[in-house]
Protein backbone atom coordinates (compact mmCIF):
# COMPACT_ATOMS: atom_id res chain seq x y z
CA UNK A 1 0.00 0.00 0.00
CA UNK A 2 2.26 2.94 -0.89
CA UNK A 3 0.69 3.85 -4.58
CA UNK A 4 -2.49 5.77 -5.39
CA UNK A 5 -5.05 3.70 -6.80
CA UNK A 6 -5.44 6.54 -9.90
CA UNK A 7 -3.17 7.91 -12.11
CA UNK A 8 -4.79 11.65 -12.36
CA UNK A 9 -6.11 13.81 -8.98
CA UNK A 10 -9.01 14.88 -10.83
CA UNK A 11 -11.23 15.11 -7.75
CA UNK A 12 -11.65 13.68 -4.35
CA UNK A 13 -14.49 11.54 -5.59
CA UNK A 14 -12.57 9.57 -7.26
CA UNK A 15 -10.13 8.66 -4.29
CA UNK A 16 -10.39 6.18 -1.85
CA UNK A 17 -10.14 6.15 1.94
CA UNK A 18 -6.48 5.02 1.39
CA UNK A 19 -5.49 6.71 -0.36
CA UNK A 20 -6.09 10.09 1.49
CA UNK A 21 -4.33 8.41 4.07
CA UNK A 22 -1.25 7.71 1.55
CA UNK A 23 -1.23 11.37 0.75
CA UNK A 24 -1.15 12.25 4.37
CA UNK A 25 1.56 10.15 5.41
CA UNK A 26 3.53 11.22 2.74
CA UNK A 27 2.61 14.78 3.52
CA UNK A 28 3.98 14.13 6.97
CA UNK A 29 7.63 13.24 5.70
CA UNK A 30 7.65 16.24 3.37
CA UNK A 31 6.63 18.61 6.00
CA UNK A 32 9.51 18.00 7.97
CA UNK A 33 11.43 18.80 4.38
CA UNK A 34 10.01 21.88 4.22
CA UNK A 35 11.38 22.62 7.83
CA UNK A 36 14.70 21.87 7.13
CA UNK A 37 17.76 24.49 6.90
CA UNK A 38 17.79 23.10 2.69
CA UNK A 39 14.02 22.80 1.98
CA UNK A 40 14.39 20.89 -1.57
CA UNK A 41 15.12 17.19 -2.41
CA UNK A 42 15.93 16.11 -5.73
CA UNK A 43 13.29 13.42 -6.64
CA UNK A 44 11.49 15.01 -9.20
CA UNK A 45 14.33 16.29 -11.43
CA UNK A 46 13.59 14.87 -14.48
CA UNK A 47 10.20 15.61 -14.55
CA UNK A 48 8.71 18.65 -15.99
CA UNK A 49 5.56 20.39 -15.21
CA UNK A 50 2.52 22.98 -16.70
CA UNK A 51 1.06 25.04 -14.46
CA UNK A 52 -1.73 26.07 -16.86
CA UNK A 53 -4.44 28.62 -15.23
CA UNK A 54 -7.19 29.63 -17.18
CA UNK A 55 -8.99 31.28 -14.15
CA UNK A 56 -7.46 33.64 -11.47
CA UNK A 57 -5.44 32.55 -8.32
CA UNK A 58 -2.65 33.12 -6.37
CA UNK A 59 -2.35 30.89 -3.42
CA UNK A 60 -3.15 27.94 -5.54
CA UNK A 61 -0.42 28.83 -8.08
CA UNK A 62 2.36 29.89 -5.26
CA UNK A 63 1.83 26.78 -3.66
CA UNK A 64 1.88 24.33 -6.41
CA UNK A 65 5.02 26.25 -7.96
CA UNK A 66 6.70 26.12 -4.74
CA UNK A 67 5.47 22.69 -4.22
CA UNK A 68 7.71 21.74 -7.58
CA UNK A 69 9.97 23.32 -7.23
CA UNK A 70 10.75 21.50 -3.69
CA UNK A 71 10.56 18.71 -5.29
CA UNK A 72 12.72 20.23 -8.46
CA UNK A 73 11.04 19.65 -10.98
CA UNK A 74 11.77 21.83 -14.22
CA UNK A 75 8.28 24.23 -14.35
CA UNK A 76 6.34 26.06 -17.07
CA UNK A 77 3.89 28.81 -16.23
CA UNK A 78 1.06 29.88 -17.97
CA UNK A 79 -1.82 32.03 -17.87
CA UNK A 80 -4.96 32.40 -20.23
CA UNK A 81 -5.10 36.20 -20.55
CA UNK A 82 -1.61 36.48 -21.97
CA UNK A 83 -2.04 32.89 -24.46
CA UNK A 84 -3.19 32.07 -27.20
CA UNK A 85 -6.49 30.77 -26.03
CA UNK A 86 -7.56 34.43 -26.58
CA UNK A 87 -6.83 33.64 -30.16
CA UNK A 88 -9.55 30.54 -29.97
CA UNK A 89 -7.25 27.96 -29.63
CA UNK A 90 -8.92 24.83 -28.05
CA UNK A 91 -8.16 23.67 -24.97
CA UNK A 92 -6.52 20.04 -26.41
CA UNK A 93 -4.81 21.89 -28.58
CA UNK A 94 -3.42 24.00 -26.06
CA UNK A 95 -2.15 21.34 -23.90
CA UNK A 96 -1.38 18.97 -26.75
CA UNK A 97 1.29 21.45 -27.99
CA UNK A 98 2.68 21.81 -24.12
CA UNK A 99 3.18 18.23 -23.97
CA UNK A 100 4.99 18.45 -27.36
CA UNK A 101 7.49 20.10 -25.47
CA UNK A 102 7.83 17.21 -23.20
CA UNK A 103 5.87 17.75 -20.44
CA UNK A 104 4.83 15.25 -17.80
CA UNK A 105 2.33 16.67 -15.52
CA UNK A 106 -0.06 19.00 -16.01
CA UNK A 107 -1.37 20.94 -13.00
CA UNK A 108 -4.84 22.84 -14.09
CA UNK A 109 -7.04 25.47 -13.20
CA UNK A 110 -9.94 25.93 -15.24
CA UNK A 111 -13.67 27.72 -15.45
CA UNK A 112 -15.41 25.00 -16.62
CA UNK A 113 -17.07 22.14 -14.18
CA UNK A 114 -15.21 19.15 -15.41
CA UNK A 115 -12.16 20.59 -18.04
CA UNK A 116 -9.79 18.29 -15.55
CA UNK A 117 -11.73 15.15 -16.37
CA UNK A 118 -11.63 15.92 -20.51
CA UNK A 119 -8.56 16.74 -20.75
CA UNK A 120 -7.30 13.21 -18.90
CA UNK A 121 -9.64 11.55 -21.55
CA UNK A 122 -7.93 13.44 -24.41
CA UNK A 123 -4.27 13.89 -23.70
CA UNK A 124 -1.12 12.08 -22.47
CA UNK A 125 -0.18 13.27 -19.26
CA UNK A 126 -0.70 12.75 -15.27
CA UNK A 127 -3.38 15.55 -15.10
CA UNK A 128 -3.94 17.43 -11.64
CA UNK A 129 -6.74 19.52 -11.00
CA UNK A 130 -6.29 22.63 -8.94
CA UNK A 131 -10.00 24.09 -9.29
CA UNK A 132 -12.40 23.36 -12.13
CA UNK A 133 -15.21 25.94 -11.85
CA UNK A 134 -18.11 25.27 -9.37
CA UNK A 135 -17.02 21.56 -9.49
CA UNK A 136 -13.77 20.45 -7.24
CA UNK A 137 -10.84 21.53 -5.87
CA UNK A 138 -9.00 18.79 -4.24
CA UNK A 139 -5.87 19.65 -3.17
CA UNK A 140 -7.75 22.33 -1.07
CA UNK A 141 -10.21 19.79 0.88
CA UNK A 142 -6.77 17.92 0.86
CA UNK A 143 -4.87 20.38 3.11
CA UNK A 144 -8.04 21.30 5.01
CA UNK A 145 -8.81 17.60 6.50
CA UNK A 146 -4.94 17.50 6.80
CA UNK A 147 -5.25 20.85 9.20
CA UNK A 148 -7.88 19.12 10.85
CA UNK A 149 -5.87 15.82 11.54
CA UNK A 150 -2.87 17.80 12.76
CA UNK A 151 -5.06 20.24 15.05
CA UNK A 152 -7.66 17.27 16.36
CA UNK A 153 -5.29 14.14 15.99
CA UNK A 154 -8.12 12.41 13.70
CA UNK A 155 -10.73 13.79 11.33
CA UNK A 156 -13.03 10.58 11.97
CA UNK A 157 -15.51 11.14 14.18
CA UNK A 158 -15.27 15.20 14.10
CA UNK A 159 -17.71 17.71 13.07
CA UNK A 160 -17.46 20.08 10.65
CA UNK A 161 -19.66 23.06 9.68
CA UNK A 162 -18.70 24.62 6.09
CA UNK A 163 -20.46 27.90 5.89
CA UNK A 164 -21.33 30.79 2.92
CA UNK A 165 -21.73 29.81 -0.54
CA UNK A 166 -22.08 25.91 -0.71
CA UNK A 167 -23.43 26.28 -4.12
CA UNK A 168 -20.71 28.05 -6.33
CA UNK A 169 -18.13 26.29 -4.14
CA UNK A 170 -16.23 23.55 -5.42
CA UNK A 171 -13.78 23.81 -1.83
CA UNK A 172 -17.41 22.92 -0.44
CA UNK A 173 -17.80 20.08 -2.64
CA UNK A 174 -14.29 18.79 -2.36
CA UNK A 175 -14.56 19.01 1.48
CA UNK A 176 -17.90 16.66 1.81
CA UNK A 177 -16.65 13.88 -0.20
CA UNK A 178 -13.03 14.07 1.82
CA UNK A 179 -14.86 14.81 4.85
CA UNK A 180 -17.12 11.90 4.07
CA UNK A 181 -14.64 9.35 3.31
CA UNK A 182 -12.91 9.70 6.70
CA UNK A 183 -16.00 9.68 8.70
CA UNK A 184 -16.28 12.85 9.84
CA UNK A 185 -19.86 14.57 10.02
CA UNK A 186 -20.75 17.30 8.29
CA UNK A 187 -23.25 20.30 7.92
CA UNK A 188 -23.50 23.12 5.39
CA UNK A 189 -24.78 26.46 6.14
CA UNK A 190 -25.99 29.32 4.64
CA UNK A 191 -28.07 31.32 3.00
CA UNK A 192 -31.34 29.15 1.39
CA UNK A 193 -30.51 30.34 -1.89
CA UNK A 194 -26.75 29.52 -1.64
CA UNK A 195 -27.11 25.40 -0.69
CA UNK A 196 -28.17 23.61 -3.44
CA UNK A 197 -31.44 21.54 -3.88
CA UNK A 198 -30.22 17.82 -2.80
CA UNK A 199 -27.22 18.79 -1.18
CA UNK A 200 -28.79 15.88 1.72
CA UNK A 201 -28.03 13.12 -0.95
CA UNK A 202 -24.43 13.60 -0.02
CA UNK A 203 -24.92 12.53 3.75
CA UNK A 204 -24.55 16.67 4.96
CA UNK A 205 -26.83 18.43 7.19
CA UNK A 206 -28.15 21.46 6.25
CA UNK A 207 -28.74 24.49 9.06
CA UNK A 208 -29.98 27.99 8.03
CA UNK A 209 -28.75 28.88 11.56
CA UNK A 210 -25.28 30.06 12.39
CA UNK A 211 -25.16 30.09 15.87
CA UNK A 212 -26.93 26.78 16.04
CA UNK A 213 -24.69 25.15 13.32
CA UNK A 214 -21.17 26.91 15.07
CA UNK A 215 -22.79 25.21 18.83
CA UNK A 216 -22.75 22.02 16.97
CA UNK A 217 -19.45 21.77 15.13
CA UNK A 218 -15.69 20.75 16.10
CA UNK A 219 -14.85 23.19 13.43
CA UNK A 220 -15.83 25.96 11.10
CA UNK A 221 -14.75 26.49 7.71
CA UNK A 222 -15.71 30.01 6.73
CA UNK A 223 -16.17 30.06 2.53
CA UNK A 224 -15.90 33.52 0.65
CA UNK A 225 -19.16 34.73 -0.75
CA UNK A 226 -18.44 34.36 -4.84
CA UNK A 227 -19.77 37.50 -6.42
CA UNK A 228 -17.65 37.12 -9.29
CA UNK A 229 -19.88 33.50 -9.83
CA UNK A 230 -23.06 35.25 -9.29
CA UNK A 231 -25.05 36.44 -11.88
CA UNK A 232 -28.39 37.52 -10.20
CA UNK A 233 -28.49 38.17 -6.27
CA UNK A 234 -28.62 35.63 -3.92
CA UNK A 235 -29.09 37.51 -0.81
CA UNK A 236 -30.13 41.25 -0.23
CA UNK A 237 -27.09 42.80 0.78
CA UNK A 238 -23.71 42.05 1.52
CA UNK A 239 -24.38 43.71 5.35
CA UNK A 240 -27.41 41.30 5.55
CA UNK A 241 -25.11 38.42 4.99
CA UNK A 242 -22.56 39.68 7.33
CA UNK A 243 -25.82 39.79 10.02
CA UNK A 244 -26.64 36.42 9.40
CA UNK A 245 -23.40 34.26 8.58
CA UNK A 246 -20.50 36.39 9.67
CA UNK A 247 -18.24 35.33 12.16
CA UNK A 248 -17.26 37.69 14.72
CA UNK A 249 -15.60 37.69 17.78
CA UNK A 250 -18.57 38.20 19.99
CA UNK A 251 -20.08 34.92 18.71
CA UNK A 252 -17.38 32.92 18.91
CA UNK A 253 -16.90 33.96 22.52
CA UNK A 254 -20.60 33.20 23.44
CA UNK A 255 -19.60 29.47 22.05
CA UNK A 256 -19.81 27.14 24.83
CA UNK A 257 -16.48 25.44 23.22
CA UNK A 258 -13.47 26.68 21.37
CA UNK A 259 -14.31 25.78 17.85
CA UNK A 260 -11.13 25.70 15.34
CA UNK A 261 -12.27 28.13 12.51
CA UNK A 262 -10.63 27.62 8.92
CA UNK A 263 -11.16 29.81 5.74
CA UNK A 264 -9.84 28.54 2.24
CA UNK A 265 -8.69 32.17 1.38
CA UNK A 266 -9.36 34.92 -0.05
CA UNK A 267 -10.42 36.41 2.73
CA UNK A 268 -12.87 38.75 2.35
CA UNK A 269 -12.24 40.31 6.19
CA UNK A 270 -15.44 41.98 7.31
CA UNK A 271 -17.95 40.14 5.38
CA UNK A 272 -17.95 36.15 5.98
CA UNK A 273 -15.40 36.41 9.23
CA UNK A 274 -13.90 39.61 10.88
CA UNK A 275 -10.55 40.22 11.56
CA UNK A 276 -10.56 39.80 15.06
CA UNK A 277 -11.33 36.27 14.04
CA UNK A 278 -9.40 35.52 10.92
CA UNK A 279 -6.12 36.34 13.41
CA UNK A 280 -7.45 34.57 16.43
CA UNK A 281 -5.71 31.54 18.28
CA UNK A 282 -8.65 29.69 17.13
CA UNK A 283 -8.16 30.42 13.69
CA UNK A 284 -5.66 27.61 11.99
CA UNK A 285 -5.99 29.48 8.30
CA UNK A 286 -1.79 30.08 7.86
CA UNK A 287 -1.47 26.70 8.94
CA UNK A 288 -3.63 25.60 6.09
CA UNK A 289 -1.30 27.38 3.58
CA UNK A 290 1.32 25.74 4.84
CA UNK A 291 0.24 22.56 5.06
CA UNK A 292 -1.11 23.11 1.37
CA UNK A 293 2.68 23.01 -0.23
CA UNK A 294 3.37 20.11 1.79
CA UNK A 295 0.18 17.98 0.67
CA UNK A 296 0.61 19.32 -3.45
CA UNK A 297 3.86 17.83 -2.94
CA UNK A 298 2.75 14.68 -1.60
CA UNK A 299 0.22 14.52 -4.36
CA UNK A 300 2.78 15.60 -7.19
CA UNK A 301 5.22 12.91 -6.17
CA UNK A 302 2.80 10.06 -5.80
CA UNK A 303 1.37 10.73 -9.22
CA UNK A 304 4.92 11.56 -10.67
CA UNK A 305 6.38 8.10 -9.02
CA UNK A 306 3.36 6.14 -11.42
CA UNK A 307 4.71 7.76 -14.48
CA UNK A 308 7.12 5.49 -16.06
CA UNK A 309 10.57 6.91 -17.64
CA UNK B 1 19.42 -24.71 -1.03
CA UNK B 2 18.92 -23.80 2.19
CA UNK B 3 19.69 -20.28 3.81
CA UNK B 4 23.18 -20.00 5.29
CA UNK B 5 23.80 -18.22 8.57
CA UNK B 6 26.80 -15.67 8.23
CA UNK B 7 27.08 -14.43 11.60
CA UNK B 8 25.21 -16.12 14.69
CA UNK B 9 24.69 -13.91 17.88
CA UNK B 10 27.60 -14.13 19.37
CA UNK B 11 29.87 -13.32 16.27
CA UNK B 12 27.54 -10.03 16.13
CA UNK B 13 28.01 -9.47 19.82
CA UNK B 14 31.64 -9.45 19.57
CA UNK B 15 31.28 -7.30 16.24
CA UNK B 16 29.67 -4.70 17.64
CA UNK B 17 31.77 -4.36 20.91
CA UNK B 18 34.66 -3.64 18.55
CA UNK B 19 33.14 -1.70 16.08
CA UNK B 20 31.97 0.15 19.32
CA UNK B 21 35.62 0.32 20.33
CA UNK B 22 36.88 1.43 17.10
CA UNK B 23 34.43 4.41 17.15
CA UNK B 24 35.74 5.69 20.52
CA UNK B 25 39.29 5.19 19.48
CA UNK B 26 38.64 7.51 16.44
CA UNK B 27 36.11 9.79 18.91
CA UNK B 28 37.48 9.78 22.35
CA UNK B 29 34.51 11.91 23.72
CA UNK B 30 32.31 12.56 20.67
CA UNK B 31 32.21 16.16 21.37
CA UNK B 32 32.32 17.15 18.03
CA UNK B 33 30.65 13.81 16.23
CA UNK B 34 27.07 12.96 15.29
CA UNK B 35 25.77 9.60 15.16
CA UNK B 36 23.08 8.94 11.81
CA UNK B 37 21.37 5.69 11.27
CA UNK B 38 20.57 5.39 7.41
CA UNK B 39 16.47 4.35 7.77
CA UNK B 40 14.96 1.77 7.68
CA UNK B 41 17.71 -0.86 8.65
CA UNK B 42 20.69 1.02 9.56
CA UNK B 43 18.55 2.42 12.61
CA UNK B 44 18.31 -1.18 14.26
CA UNK B 45 22.50 -1.09 14.08
CA UNK B 46 22.93 2.23 14.90
CA UNK B 47 20.38 1.56 18.07
CA UNK B 48 22.88 -0.96 19.48
CA UNK B 49 26.29 0.50 18.94
CA UNK B 50 24.55 3.53 20.83
CA UNK B 51 23.21 1.20 23.58
CA UNK B 52 26.39 -0.06 23.83
CA UNK B 53 28.44 3.15 24.29
CA UNK B 54 26.04 4.42 26.59
CA UNK B 55 25.77 1.58 28.91
CA UNK B 56 29.31 -0.14 28.66
CA UNK B 57 31.41 2.62 28.04
CA UNK B 58 29.48 5.00 29.60
CA UNK B 59 29.51 7.61 26.84
CA UNK B 60 26.28 9.60 27.02
CA UNK B 61 24.73 12.49 24.95
CA UNK B 62 25.93 11.07 21.94
CA UNK B 63 23.79 13.39 19.03
CA UNK B 64 22.12 10.41 16.90
CA UNK B 65 19.62 11.24 14.51
CA UNK B 66 17.90 9.11 11.66
CA UNK B 67 18.37 9.81 8.15
CA UNK B 68 15.67 8.56 5.29
CA UNK B 69 17.02 9.00 1.89
CA UNK B 70 13.67 7.89 0.19
CA UNK B 71 13.55 11.21 -1.56
CA UNK B 72 17.47 11.30 -3.24
CA UNK B 73 17.36 7.59 -4.13
CA UNK B 74 18.40 7.67 -7.94
CA UNK B 75 16.07 4.47 -8.92
CA UNK B 76 12.65 6.75 -8.19
CA UNK B 77 10.30 5.81 -11.05
CA UNK B 78 12.70 3.33 -12.02
CA UNK B 79 12.23 0.26 -9.41
CA UNK B 80 9.61 -1.95 -9.90
CA UNK B 81 7.92 -1.40 -6.70
CA UNK B 82 6.91 2.34 -5.28
CA UNK B 83 9.30 3.61 -2.24
CA UNK B 84 8.00 3.96 1.16
CA UNK B 85 9.15 6.94 3.04
CA UNK B 86 10.42 6.63 6.54
CA UNK B 87 10.88 9.37 8.93
CA UNK B 88 13.89 11.32 9.33
CA UNK B 89 14.62 13.08 12.88
CA UNK B 90 17.78 15.26 12.96
CA UNK B 91 16.90 17.87 15.75
CA UNK B 92 20.54 19.20 15.79
CA UNK B 93 23.05 21.20 12.71
CA UNK B 94 25.68 18.96 11.14
CA UNK B 95 27.26 21.96 10.15
CA UNK B 96 31.29 21.50 10.65
CA UNK B 97 30.45 18.23 12.60
CA UNK B 98 31.88 14.67 11.91
CA UNK B 99 29.05 12.58 11.02
CA UNK B 100 28.94 8.71 11.56
CA UNK B 101 26.42 6.92 8.54
CA UNK B 102 25.33 3.70 10.02
CA UNK B 103 24.13 1.28 7.78
CA UNK B 104 23.71 -2.73 8.16
CA UNK B 105 24.92 -3.83 4.39
CA UNK B 106 26.96 -2.13 1.81
CA UNK B 107 25.70 -3.24 -1.22
CA UNK B 108 26.39 -1.16 -4.50
CA UNK B 109 26.83 2.11 -2.38
CA UNK B 110 23.42 3.80 -4.05
CA UNK B 111 22.06 4.51 -0.68
CA UNK B 112 25.01 6.11 0.80
CA UNK B 113 25.48 8.19 -1.88
CA UNK B 114 21.77 8.94 -1.86
CA UNK B 115 22.83 9.65 2.23
CA UNK B 116 25.47 11.89 1.34
CA UNK B 117 23.57 14.35 -0.55
CA UNK B 118 20.34 14.21 2.00
CA UNK B 119 22.92 15.03 4.92
CA UNK B 120 23.72 18.35 3.39
CA UNK B 121 20.41 19.51 3.85
CA UNK B 122 21.13 20.10 7.58
CA UNK B 123 24.63 21.75 7.07
CA UNK B 124 28.18 21.09 5.73
CA UNK B 125 29.81 18.50 7.55
CA UNK B 126 33.14 18.78 8.49
CA UNK B 127 33.48 14.61 7.40
CA UNK B 128 31.53 12.04 7.31
CA UNK B 129 32.49 8.04 8.20
CA UNK B 130 30.73 4.73 6.81
CA UNK B 131 29.99 1.95 9.41
CA UNK B 132 28.72 -1.41 8.38
CA UNK B 133 27.98 -4.86 9.58
CA UNK B 134 28.44 -6.78 6.10
CA UNK B 135 30.19 -4.99 3.41
CA UNK B 136 29.09 -7.01 -0.19
CA UNK B 137 32.72 -6.12 -1.45
CA UNK B 138 32.90 -7.08 -5.50
CA UNK B 139 29.12 -5.59 -5.75
CA UNK B 140 29.92 -2.03 -5.56
CA UNK B 141 28.92 0.31 -8.08
CA UNK B 142 30.22 3.46 -6.84
CA UNK B 143 33.02 4.47 -5.10
CA UNK B 144 32.57 3.90 -1.52
CA UNK B 145 34.05 2.15 0.84
CA UNK B 146 33.21 1.99 4.53
CA UNK B 147 35.41 2.93 7.39
CA UNK B 148 34.60 0.04 10.26
CA UNK B 149 33.36 -2.79 8.79
CA UNK B 150 31.91 -6.01 10.84
CA UNK B 151 32.47 -8.45 8.52
CA UNK B 152 33.32 -8.44 4.68
CA UNK B 153 31.11 -11.01 2.07
CA UNK B 154 31.75 -12.12 -1.07
CA UNK B 155 27.95 -13.06 -2.56
CA UNK B 156 26.67 -12.88 -5.50
CA UNK B 157 24.19 -10.33 -7.05
CA UNK B 158 21.31 -13.18 -7.00
CA UNK B 159 21.99 -13.95 -3.41
CA UNK B 160 20.25 -11.86 -0.42
CA UNK B 161 21.66 -10.29 2.79
CA UNK B 162 19.19 -10.43 5.39
CA UNK B 163 20.37 -8.92 8.75
CA UNK B 164 17.92 -10.14 12.02
CA UNK B 165 18.00 -8.39 15.05
CA UNK B 166 16.66 -9.95 18.85
CA UNK B 167 14.17 -6.45 19.43
CA UNK B 168 12.70 -6.96 15.85
CA UNK B 169 13.15 -10.67 14.79
CA UNK B 170 13.53 -12.30 18.02
CA UNK B 171 17.64 -13.05 17.23
CA UNK B 172 20.51 -11.78 16.61
CA UNK B 173 21.76 -13.05 12.77
CA UNK B 174 22.78 -12.69 9.65
CA UNK B 175 21.73 -14.81 6.69
CA UNK B 176 22.99 -15.30 3.22
CA UNK B 177 19.77 -15.95 1.03
CA UNK B 178 20.08 -18.03 -2.31
CA UNK B 179 18.73 -16.95 -5.38
CA UNK B 180 15.56 -19.13 -5.54
CA UNK B 181 15.23 -18.31 -2.06
CA UNK B 182 14.74 -14.47 -2.02
CA UNK B 183 11.13 -14.19 -2.52
CA UNK B 184 9.66 -16.55 0.05
CA UNK B 185 12.03 -15.79 2.85
CA UNK B 186 11.58 -12.07 2.47
CA UNK B 187 7.97 -12.45 2.15
CA UNK B 188 8.07 -14.32 5.21
CA UNK B 189 9.94 -11.70 6.82
CA UNK B 190 7.76 -9.12 5.79
CA UNK B 191 5.22 -9.74 8.03
CA UNK B 192 6.84 -10.62 11.13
Amino acid sequence: MSELSVNHLLGIKYLTAKDIDLIFKTADHFKEVINRPIKKVPSLRDITIANLFFENSTRTRLSFELAEKRLSADIINFSAGSSSVSKGETLIDTVNNILAMKVDMVVMRHPNPGAGIFLSKNVRASIINAGDGTHEHPTQALLDSYSIREKLGEVKGKKIVIVGDILHSRVALSNIFALKLQGAEVKVCGPKTLIPKYIQSLGVGVETNLIKALEWCDVANMLRVQNERMEISYFPSTREYTQQFGLNKEILNSLNKEIVVMHPGPINRGVEITSDVADSKQAIILDQVQNGVAIRMAVIYLLASKIKP
Amino acid sequence: MSQKVLLNAKEINIILHRLACQLIEDHPDFENTVIIGIQPRGVFLADRIIKLLQEEFNIKNIPYGHLDITFYRDDFRRSDKPLEANKTKIDFIVEDKKVIFIDDVLYTGRSIRAALTAIQSFGRPKEIELLTLIDRRFSRHLPIQPDYNGRQVDAINDEKVKVHWKDIHGEDAVYLLPKENNTAISGKQKKE
